[in-house]
């Protein structure tokens, strides 16, 4: 990984959340706001059913970008996100990322966070230390 | 209506969190993460931890309780039935490993109105028991129709 120009793009990440993962996540983060568990809160402040933790997919845009350095966790310096659209449980996500610039050691990925054409998380910029 | 910015400067105590090995593979796991760093004393040891040793975005596990009081803020009120997560940003530094104490505070660094929306930004600042700044956090949280 360690020869990487700009324009490159960064190993795809695909995972499915299964139904129950936002449980989990809150039970891991400490965030239990009932708009991620509980569908009936959920629907009746006009989402259409739980949503994702827009944190838990910044987890995982970490992660895509963390594998540019072998899992390293000491790499990712700084990862800046806006969250946009509202992530969905049983939805496939793809974590995908092109090299926008490299200098010396430090390599700095946009990266995005989509469910189909659903992009959850966009100009996100990881700057990456290998 | 509009917001109210006089909470633009405001500062909160601090929080403390103890790191705990489980807690980290707790996370770890949620997110599909295998580096046995995360799990394994001796393969943290080996690659150069103190610890087993946390993923980043572990950061909003103990960020977290800082930010708590000031989104709770009456000077602050915000409307949490409209509010949204809008941005995040991580700086990290030394990493969090298991047995740190990371004291955490946090401050409202701006308050203002777009477009009808209520815009939110506030700074935490992670500590650890060395005084070794662990994590800088930015958070933008964005309230309709304010």
């Amino acid at each position: 990984m360690a020869d990487l120009n700009v324009g490159d793009a960064i190993p795809e990440l695909k995972v499915t959340p299964d139904k129950y993962l936002t449980h989990r996540y809150a039970g891991a983060s400490g965030d239990f706001n009932p708009i991620h568990i509980d569908p009936e809160f959920a629907k009746a402040v006009g989402l259409p059913n739980s949503i994702l933790h827009g944190l838990y997919m910044m987890g995982l845009v970490a992660r895509a970008n963390a594998v540019l350095a072998d899992g390293d966790p000491r790499a990712l310096k700084r990862l800046s996100v806006q969250f946009r659209g509202m992530g969905a449980p049983e939805t496939e996500i793809t974590v995908s990322g092109t090299v926008k610039s490299v200098d010396g050691d430090t390599v700095i990925v946009d990266t995005v966070a989509a469910q189909g054409d659903n992009q959850t998380i966009r100009n996100a910029e990881a700057e990456i230390q290998l | 209506m509009s917001v109210k910015t006089e909470a633009i400067g405001k500062e909160w105590p601090a929080t403390k969190y103890e790191v705990g090995k489980e807690k980290i593979g707790e996370y770890a796991r949620v997110l599909g993460i295998e580096n046995p760093v995360h799990f394994d004393r001796e393969a943290a040891k080996a690659a150069g931890f103190r610890d087993v040793v946390a993923p980043p975005m572990f950061a909003v596990v103990y960020s977290s309780p800082a930010m708590a009081p000031a989104m709770f803020d009456a000077e602050v009120g915000m409307n949490f039935a409209a509010m949204v997560h809008g941005g995040q940003e991580f700086e990290w530094g030394e990493p969090a490993c298991s047995g740190d104490e990371i004291t955490t505070t946090a401050k409202c660094v701006d308050i203002a109105e777009k477009d009808g929306k209520g815009f939110y930004i506030f700074e935490t600042n992670a500590v650890n028991q060395n005084g070794d700044q662990v994590v800088k956090g930015t958070w933008t949280l964005i309230v309709r129709g304010v």
